[in-house]
């Protein structure tokens, strides 16, 4: 029975989660974005500086007329949005936040949530395929081949980090960190942030939802909550990025009063990495198509693997 | 208690997350569906041909790099638990020599201009 209610809590737990910190990262990027570029942003709703603003776009999108297309696969394009939402509810789960701090400490974590985000681009492929619609179809391909191509990176730059921990465990790799690591495993650390960027379609890589082009590639056809969905699995995903490289790169939890605040020191972290990728967004524009891929092949992979051979020397030279 | 009942717990609690939002939405959104909001979005003007179209199938090849390089990468997680033990050196070099391969393949790849768009 105990059983039954920790494992509900740990559930609820990370949903609270899931639900508070996108919208904590998407009213800091109204706020910051709007101050980079000479503006106020949101100022009304709520009162005090328009906290308020993203609840009351939630309220909004609850209330609009949901349109499923004549032409569309119906079916496959009402679930798509479940699809891109929930892997990164469950790749919050497997983050730790201190040793203690963690929903549910898996023996392979990185791995794991390696593959659950993974998963995340099958929703934005059926919604651009089961929309039949142009835009969408393009924006579809567009997207998976980014992900396809950023993803390689990514994960050869995570492997690196492994390696230099000798432990797949999120956890096991925060333990084994070390402040050299900021600088040996630097050229990992700028690969895998910039993959995160391109796997998340935020500018400069988001040429899948190019809107001077393709209106907003995968979710053209998308209205009232289901298009919401959308929109919070990115910020979401942010989210995920952002604390795995607190934890990957940054070491999570050192800090000082790691003991009792060591959950503090890892959200921290992250969210001077979300901070990060909205000053991406404002900073740089659009990557073309073909620009994106060949920073994938040509530059990205050929660093992750450098990364990966330094690493290799150094534990074993070391070791 | 298994970590994996949480993670099961956890995808449950996604489902019925999307569920209960959607109930909410039914109850609380209107439904006033007419010919013209339901067909496919063109910019405002009437769709030109059917439902799917054709596309270009330029990313076949990135799709085929990638399976070739995921699957060497997924054989590197294995090898990081194991380069500590006294297999150390000589697995660095069978490493070496099996990254080197899909190197001089990708090498190859952008040589012959299959990473070029056009």
């Amino acid at each position: 029975m105990s059983d039954t209610v920790e494992v509900t809590l740990r559930a609820v737990g990370v949903l609270a989660a899931f639900l508070v910190l996108p919208l904590l990262v998407g009213q800091t990027e109204h706020k910051v974005m709007a101050h980079m570029q000479g503006r106020l942003g949101p100022m009304y709703a709520g009162g005090f500086h328009g906290w308020a603003q993203l609840v009351a776009d939630g309220v909004k999108f609850v209330q609009k007329e949901d349109i499923t297309p004549a032409a569309a696969d119906k079916r496959v394009f009402r679930f798509a949005p479940a699809v891109a939402l929930v892997p990164y509810l469950v790749a919050l789960a497997a983050i730790p936040l201190s040793p203690d701090v963690v929903a549910a400490d898996l023996p392979a974590s990185a791995v794991f949530v390696l593959a659950v985000t993974a998963v995340g681009i099958l929703g934005t492929l059926m919604a651009g395929w089961a929309s039949a619609n142009k835009y969408s179809l393009l924006g579809a391909m567009r997207a998976a081949a980014q992900l396809l191509s950023y993803e390689l990176p990514m994960v050869l730059a995570v492997a690196s980090v492994c390696l230099a921990a000798g432990s797949l465990s999120l956890s096991g790799i925060a333990a084994a960190w070390s402040p050299w690591w900021l600088i040996f495993q630097l050229p990992g650390a700028i690969v895998f942030l910039v993959a995160a960027v391109a796997e998340l379609q935020r500018p400069p890589f988001d040429m899948p939802v190019a809107d001077s082009e393709i209106v907003f590639g995968a979710y053209t056809e998308y209205t009232g909550l289901r298009f919401a969905f959308f929109l919070l699995s990115e910020y979401a995903g942010i989210v995920v990025m952002s604390l795995l490289f607190a934890v990957l790169y940054l070491g999570g939890w050192h800090g000082l009063l790691s003991d009792q605040l060591g959950w503090l020191w890892t959200l921290l972290k992250g969210f001077c990495i979300a901070v990060v990728v909205i000053w991406l967004r404002v900073a740089w524009p659009r990557l073309r198509e073909d620009q994106l891929q060949r920073l994938a092949w040509l530059v990205l992979v050929p660093l992750a693997l450098a990364q990966l051979a330094l690493t290799g020397v150094w534990v074993v030279t070391t070791a | 208690m298994s970590p994996y009942v949480v993670i099961a717990a956890v995808v449950a609690v996604g489902l019925l997350l999307f569920v209960a939002a959607m109930g909410a939405r039914a109850l609380l959104a209107p439904k006033a569906p007419t010919r013209a909001k339901l067909t496919t979005y063109e910019s405002g003007v009437d769709p030109v041909g059917r439902d799917w179209a054709q596309t270009q199938v330029r990313y076949f090849v990135y799709a085929f790099l990638y399976v070739i390089f995921a699957v060497d990468a997924v054989y590197l997680f294995p090898w990081a638990l194991v380069v500590r033990s006294n297999l150390g050196a000589a697995s660095l070099l069978e490493i070496a020599v099996f990254i080197g391969v899909l190197l001089v393949g990708l090498v190859h790849a952008a040589r012959r201009g299959l990473l070029r768009w056009l």
